[in-house]
């Protein structure tokens, strides 16, 4: 069973029930579990967790993020990745074991102001992020709109099981990148289409919280597909 | 009685003893900044901006176990009768001081290693109790910004007018008061974050100024939910897509 609940900072959960673990945006002080976030309270059989609603982007290991190169050193790049901390792509990940600071030269792959889509290989908070280009899809991003949303809007861009994001495609027949740190790019042929993708995106991110959003934006975007 | 309590004890701006002056709370009123607020406290009309968690400059700054909490308290030139300077005065200083030290035991600075909290109070309007009305409205801005939070932190001031304990003293009953106690409340924790009196009390006479800015603080605090929930759950209805991981 799954219960829903509004909570802000320091309000409490649970009371005495040592069976319930505190998870994502819960503390546990004595005996009782405080919300730490403005957010919906979500219990599970796991424990209890609170989603929130406002907030940056704290790097998750796995998350796929879009990030711009904003300097870089002999040994690595570091990456804007819209978040606290930055992110540090060592150049090994890039050229290989063989890589040798003399001979290989970064900005042969990426420079300052290059945007790349990346992975967080690791990250503990006690240092920079690790990111990964090292996989497929990932990498150097040349051409497309960047868009940025509030972090905490990107699960509902992206919907149940993806419905939203692969609805917003579908009908404006761009591709879309989301990055788990609200950066996102839109690719598409046609410019008018990737406008109307940019308009559904911000739909999203203005009515996160409302319902029926799928189908007001689906509505949107029929009514431009119409119009056409 | 005196001037600034009437045989009835009613005040001089006509509340009584245990009344607060009107207070309204908004969330999120600047674009850039990550979490904002401005209130009205009586008179007082305050802004208030936090940005961040962010990377610290100068980097030598930065703490490796957790954030660290920066705050600015200031008076704009013309938020007072006569132009005050700029510059941070002694006054300002202090209070900002203080301000973080409110704030820093709600905070769960400890999520945020190597960052840093910028918060930024700009008086645009100044009456009596603009620290409190400060911290309350920094608070809901540090929400708003989406900081880890153990508690939100309400500050409500009691004191000694005219030989009686009142709540919420004005700027008129501040200068010409027996006594002035800010007082800062974390109201889940039950824990007082700041504590400081102006003038003469007897222990009793304390006990009833403490109780009483508690009491303030539990009702700041209402005003604090209600601000924050209109902003994020007036329009809000659960779907169940919304918020998947």
């Amino acid at each position: 069973m799954i219960v829903k609940r509004y909570v802000l900072p320091g309000d409490l959960i649970v009371e005495g029930n040592p069976h319930i673990k505190p998870l994502a945006n819960v503390i546990k002080i004595g005996d009782r579990l405080h919300s730490t976030r403005i957010g919906i309270v979500e219990v599970s059989q796991n424990g209890v967790k609170v989603i929130p609603l406002s907030g940056i982007y704290i790097p998750r290991v796995g998350d796929l993020v879009i990030g711009k190169i904003i300097d870089y050193s002999a040994l690595a790049w570091e990456v804007d990745i819209n978040s606290c901390f930055l992110g540090h792509l060592p150049a090994q990940d890039v050229f290989g074991k063989e890589f040798t600071p003399g001979r290989d030269d970064l900005t042969k792959r990426f420079d300052k102001g290059d945007v790349i889509a990346c992975r967080i290989l690791n990250f503990d908070r006690t240092r920079d992020p690790l990111l990964t280009v090292a996989d497929k899809d990932l990498g150097k991003i040349s051409e497309g709109e960047l868009v940025k949303i509030g972090p905490t809007k990107v699960p509902r861009l992206i919907g149940k099981r993806g419905s939203m994001i692969q609805m917003i495609e579908h009908l404006t027949r761009c591709r879309i990148v989301v990055g788990q740190n609200g950066v996102l790019v839109v690719t598409g042929a046609d410019k008018d289409m990737r406008d109307v993708a940019v308009k559904a995106i911000k739909m999203v991110e203005e009515g996160a919280h409302t319902m029926n959003l799928t189908e007001r934006v689906k509505e949107m975007l029929q009514g431009v597909q119409v119009g056409r | 009685m005196s001037r600034l309590m009437s045989e009835e004890g009613i005040r001089i701006d006509g509340r009584r003893w245990n009344e607060l002056r009107p207070v309204r709370i908004e969330v999120g009123v600047l674009k850039n900044a990550d979490g904002s607020s401005y209130i009205e406290f009586g008179k007082n009309k305050i802004v208030v901006a936090v940005y961040g968690p962010k990377e610290v400059h100068p980097k030598h700054m930065a703490l490796p176990d957790k954030s660290i909490l920066r705050c600015r308290y200031h008076m704009l030139p013309f938020s007072v009768e006569e132009r005050k300077n700029p510059a941070p005065s002694r006054r300002e200083i202090e209070i900002s001081k203080i301000t973080r030290e409110a704030l820093e035991p709600a905070l769960i600075l400890e999520d945020y290693p190597r960052t840093v909290i910028d918060v930024f109070i700009e008086v645009l309007q100044s009456d009596g109790g603009s620290r409190c009305a400060g911290i309350t409205a920094a608070s809901v801005a540090l929400a708003d910004a989406g900081i880890n939070m153990r508690d939100l932190v309400a500050a409500c001031a009691a004191g000694k007018v005219g030989g009686r304990i009142v709540l919420d003293i004005n700027d008129e009953e501040d200068k010409m008061g027996e006594a002035d106690m800010p007082v800062a409340y974390l109201p889940n924790l039950k824990q007082v974050s700041l504590l400081q009196l102006d003038g003469k009390l007897t222990a009793d006479e304390y006990r009833e100024c403490l109780n009483l800015a508690i009491n303030g603080c539990m009702k700041v605090y209402n005003m604090q939910r209600e601000a924050l929930m209109k902003k994020y759950f007036s329009t809000k209805d659960e779907e169940g897509g919304s918020v998947e991981d």
